[in-house]
């Protein structure tokens, strides 16, 4: 009863968006190709649902193994560079400059390296997406115990590797989270802007821009959907890990 | 006979900070000899070192000059030995553990069996009566309840010598009353010796056997004071003719110091959070 009403506004303004687009649609009779109304779109969803699943599918792969290796290759050199304050002096000022440019402006560079239709061009692609959040973040996370609590471990004598898992690591938690939320969007960005510049014919990219330039809307606007749907899930699902992992953090009280 | 062996020794101790040509002497010429299940406090005003002596105790900071021995060792050994338990200003108990976690890190990290582990924690949680808390987190407890976890954590060891500093300067004072007679009940049924930073004078001379005065500037020893208030201590203590006179003596011993601002020190109860 209490998820009713909790989540009741916004399923109404959900609900009511849909129909408002489709009326106005008809109503003022906007090219249907412009702004194809929501039963085409829905159409097009179950007209195309092979293709579909299979681009997704295709789009996903990308997605998520590039998420991976961002992820592992982040985590590795955060690693590195909190234990040591000279590497850190020397890479960080790069990684934050690094996390400041459009990466996504190298996916045709990426391409041409690993190869136009190879998924490899963009996992590689989603996975400097990834990275450079996830490093920093988990960067700033292990080096941000606070003085105290560093003080009370060396009052126990406690060696380096304990205060790293028992202190700089749960410390570091919420930080790598907030990387790795942002990442988990990136990384169907980066996989599918990645198609945009070429790439496998069935994956999501492809047929955005395929269908687009044969003003073929509504198929367009049903990949979208599907892209939108695998970037919500996979946001879901680290929300789940991120509750399950730290139930203790200050955003998840009260809600238990 | 022969004198108990001492817990803390301290020889000509001096600390400067700073590099020279900016240096700021924190402790000078300080001498002290604190006996096996003594309480004593350091008071005096802010900047008298009254902390970094406390720190020095515990090896969390070097001294420039003199000797200090804890246990009869060198300090840092006493530290690394883990012969002594620290009680911060802030309770520093860790949200992502419960409080029986929090309270069995320190037993954690010595490696002791889980399940003498579990026994332990149990008994420090009715040491301090948060038995009915163990699986609670810490920000679901009041200030008071927290500190009082921190009290068992540090008290897990079972270590000869419980360092405190100011533990109770951020609590309201009532809690701070209370928690002050629960001090005195877990040393009388520890036996730990402790050392406690304080910057009110009532709470030194209700709680002490023994009170250092410090001075600032640099920080050395003014006076000891010798708290002779019978044993149990309790609220009719905060009301006799002894306890006011104690408490004008250690405010005399201060103004002694000639520290420019004894009003630092406050004699009633409230402290600004630093």
């Amino acid at each position: 009863m209490r998820y009713v009403r909790y989540y009741a506004p916004a399923v109404a303004v959900f609900i009511g968006g849909i129909l408002l687009w489709e009326l106005a649609v008809r109503a003022l009779q906007i090219q249907r190709f412009l702004l194809p109304p929501p039963s085409d779109i829905a159409a097009a969803l179950v007209t195309h649902r092979e293709l579909l699943l299979q681009a997704g599918a295709t789009t996903l792969i990308e997605a998520v193994g590039g998420f991976a290796i961002g992820l592992a290759g982040g985590l590795a050199v955060a690693f590195a560079t909190a234990r040591f304050a000279l590497a850190r002096g020397a890479l960080m000022p790069f990684a934050i400059a690094a996390n400041a440019i459009p990466i996504i402006a190298f996916a045709p560079i990426m391409n041409a390296w690993f190869g136009v239709t190879s998924p490899v061009s963009k996992m590689m692609i989603v996975a400097m997406l990834v990275f450079f959040p996830v490093m920093i973040n988990t960067v700033r996370g292990l080096t941000s115990a606070d003085a105290a609590s560093l003080e009370l471990m060396r009052s126990y004598a406690a060696s380096e590797r304990e205060i790293l898992t028992r202190v700089r690591i749960p410390n570091a938690l919420p930080y790598f989270f907030t990387a790795i939320k942002v990442g988990a969007t990136l990384s169907l960005i980066g996989a599918i802007v990645g198609e945009y510049f070429g790439g496998a014919t069935v994956a999501l990219g492809r047929i955005i821009v395929e269908s687009a330039s044969f003003l073929r809307f509504a198929q367009a606007w049903s990949a979208i959907i599907v892209a939108a749907a695998l970037g919500i899930g996979f946001y879901l699902i680290i929300i789940g890990i991120e509750r399950a992992a730290m139930p203790w953090h200050a955003s998840m009280r009260g809600q238990s | 006979m022969t004198e108990p062996k001492p817990v803390v020794a301290i020889r000509d101790l001096g600390k400067t900070f700073g590099n020279a040509g900016s240096e700021t002497v924190a402790l000078s010429d300080i001498s002290l000899t604190i006996q096996p299940g003594e309480f004593l406090s350091l008071i005096g005003p802010s900047g008298c070192g009254k902390s970094t002596l406390l720190r020095v105790i515990g090896d969390l900071t070097r001294p420039t000059a003199g000797t200090i021995e804890v246990n009869g060792k060198p300090a840092a050994r006493a530290r690394t030995d883990r012969d002594y338990g620290m009680v911060f200003q802030a309770p520093v108990l860790f949200d992502w553990r419960t409080i029986e976690a929090n309270v069995g890190l320190p037993l954690e990290i010595i490696d002791m069996p889980k399940a003498r582990r579990a026994e332990r924690i149990a008994d420090m949680l009715a040491l301090v009566e948060l038995s009915d808390f163990a699986r609670h987190h810490p920000w679901q407890l009041s200030g008071g309840m927290q500190q009082r976890a921190a009290i068992a954590r540090a008290l897990a060891f079972e270590p000869h010598l419980l360092l405190m500093d100011e533990p109770f300067g951020a609590l309201d004072e009532m809690t701070r009353e209370r928690m002050n007679t629960e001090l005195l009940r877990i040393w009388e049924q520890t036996g730990t010796t402790i050392v406690f930073v304080t910057h009110s004078i009532p709470e030194a001379v209700f709680l002490s056997s023994r009170i250092v005065v410090m001075s600032a500037r640099p920080g050395r020893i003014t006076k000891i004071i010798d708290v002779d208030l019978p044993r149990p201590r309790s609220d009719a203590t905060r009301e006799s003719d002894r306890y006011f006179e104690l408490i004008t003596d250690v405010r005399e011993s201060l103004k002694l110091g000639h520290g420019p601002r004894t009003d630092e020190v406050e004699e009633s109860v409230m402290e600004p959070i630093p």
